[in-house]
């Protein structure tokens, strides 16, 4: 037996809280329940909120990156949020850059970044 | 290279049997890299090393075991772990290091990323005798 | 027996009745200083110094690393440390000890051969020392350097808050790998801090950049990112854009502007501010 996180849904975006340091089997049961949940709930946003993890390793930074690809690809967008600045110069060196996730600042932000029409590419 | 453990301080050893255990390696790595008074950002990165080695022996040397404690050489202080296990061991330690090289469906980060986070990065392995990785990070 | 003979003789040497050898030593280094030691403090100083070594010698100590020297090694070490933050040269601070010698040579024209035989004892004693005092200035100007450069490291890489939801970083000087981190760290923290989304590096002032420092910029944008917000790099000279182009560095991901303005510019047409110019207004 393993926990599982919960999600939680505000509308059509769903909400996880990640609140401590995770073993790998619950990394791996995230992923999987925001799959189902997306599927399930017809959400349009996943909002990931790692602000008090102090540690993302590439096992939790992959599994960032395959949500945010599993949810393009049920068309929802994955926005994480609150990454701290030691934890996001660890990735940068580890050689993660996470491209293809979308990132916010904190919680408010990455709810307002999910109210945005896509992408207004700005230069 | 073997760490040059503080005197009077032994090395704590834990297991790497589970992927369980990760998450206490990770704790204690963390209780000593602020004992050592590392800076925010060198506990993190000592602490997410570790990570990724410890998960590695996990994975590719079917588990074994870290010795981590305080380490202090010319007057430096500092944290080392030392992890260990008696796996197939590595043939080509080159490829092995290279970025996005994996041989266990990672993303192939492990060692090359792990190299990049700490200050002294030691490999020692041979076809059939194991791996043996050292890490250190001073305090600056 | 011999031990404690040569004891006797060197303190022997240094109390001749009738003679303050203490006052001689003083008057020989104040004129060495030039007067920018204060008399009374060296008098202080030396007197203290000179009972100190007095005492040693009569408790048998040999050399400036005996047991019996360690009240010597500490006011040695208090002098020394002295003259270095008062900026004196090696030189200065080490004729301080080695005066004592020319103070005691008239025993070489009169003296016993067993006062001679102590004087070039008591010389060998007064160059450990000379030395213990140099090895001392040289650690306490070194800490000096340390510290102000790392004070340098603090005062050239202020965080400056440019609109609600914008910060900049204007670079001034020579990156080096160590600095580039130091701001790398206090910008990253200043966007958590501030809650701002947008960054702007400036590096108008930065006459050069390497590849290290190149990259640590880089790796910068990146976390940034990571974190939620963009950072806009201004102000890039024609020679470190030639730079960065000769050494093959990518750049292709980087929001770059000429100048800081544009970059405020953008900074703020991204969080949804408008700047509009109102007709007729005066300038």
């Amino acid at each position: 037996m393993s926990e599982r996180l919960p999600i939680l849904r505000i509308g059509d975006i769903l909400l996880v809280s990640v609140q401590f340091d995770l073993e790998d089997q619950m990394v791996l049961n995230l992923q999987e329940d925001l799959a189902n949940e997306i599927v399930a709930k017809s959400a349009r946003g996943v909002v990931i909120d790692i602000s008090a993890l102090e540690i993302v390793d590439s096992f939790v930074g992959r599994m960032l990156a395959t949500v945010a690809a599993i949810s393009r690809v049920l068309d929802a967008r994955t926005v994480v949020v609150g990454m701290r600045p030691a934890v996001a110069i660890t990735l940068v060196e580890l050689g993660l850059s996470l491209g293809g996730v979308s990132t916010a600042l904190d919680l408010e932000k990455g709810l307002a970044k999910l109210r945005q029409p896509t992408s207004s590419a700005l230069r | 290279m073997t760490a040059p453990w503080t005197a009077g301080e032994d090395p704590q050893v834990h297991p790497i049997a589970r992927s369980g255990d990760l998450v206490h390696i990770r704790q204690a790595i963390r209780t000593l890299s602020q004992e050592c008074r590392l800076s925010l950002v060198d506990q993190t990165k000592m602490i997410t090393a570790a990570s990724e080695l410890a998960r590695n022996t996990l994975i590719y040397g079917g588990g074994g075991t870290v010795s981590s404690g305080l380490v202090s050489a010319n007057g430096k202080r500092g944290v080392a772990a030392v992890f260990e296990d008696s796996g197939p061991g590595i043939a080509d330690v080159e490829q092995a290091m290279t970025d996005g090289w994996t041989s266990g469906g990672g993303l192939g980060l492990g060692l090359s990323g792990a190299r990049r986070l700490v200050d002294d990065f030691q490999l020692v392995t041979a076809p059939g005798e194991g791996t043996t990785v050292t890490i250190i990070k001073w305090v600056r | 027996m011999a031990k404690r003979d040569s004891a006797a003789d060197l303190v022997g040497l240094l109390t001749i009745e009738g003679q303050d050898l203490a006052a001689a030593w003083v008057r020989e280094v104040s004129g060495s200083l030039g007067g920018r030691v204060g008399t009374a403090e060296l008098d202080r100083e030396l007197r203290e110094l000179y009972d100190a070594l007095v005492d040693a010698l009569r408790q048998g100590a040999t050399d400036v690393h005996s047991e019996q020297m360690s009240e010597i090694r500490a006011l040695l070490t208090e002098l020394s440390r002295n003259r270095a933050r008062q900026g004196f040269s090696p030189t200065e601070t080490a004729i301080s000890v080695f005066a004592l010698k020319r103070v005691l040579e008239p025993v070489l024209q009169d003296g016993t051969a067993d006062q001679i035989r102590a004087y070039l004892q008591f010389n060998g004693i007064l160059d450990g020392l000379g030395l213990f005092a140099i090895e001392t200035y040289t650690q306490t100007r070194d800490e000096l350097i340390a510290a102000q450069a790392e004070q340098l490291l603090e005062l050239s890489t202020p965080v400056v808050r440019l609109w609600d939801g914008v910060i900049a970083v204007p670079l001034v000087g020579t990156l080096d790998s160590a600095r580039t981190q130091v701001v790398m760290e206090k910008l990253l923290q200043a966007l958590v801090d501030t809650g701002s989304e947008q960054a702007i590096i400036d590096i108008t002032g930065v006459p050069a950049v390497d590849t290290q420092v190149a990259q640590h910029l880089l790796k910068t944008i990146v976390a940034a990112r990571l974190m939620g917000a963009e950072c806009t790099v201004s102000g890039i000279s024609p020679q470190i854009a030639q730079t960065i182009v000769a050494l093959g560095i990518e750049f292709d991901d980087i929001v770059t502007k000429a100048s800081l303005a544009d970059a405020l510019k953008l900074a703020l047409r991204r969080s949804g501010v408008d700047l509009v110019a109102h007709e007729g207004a005066q300038r």
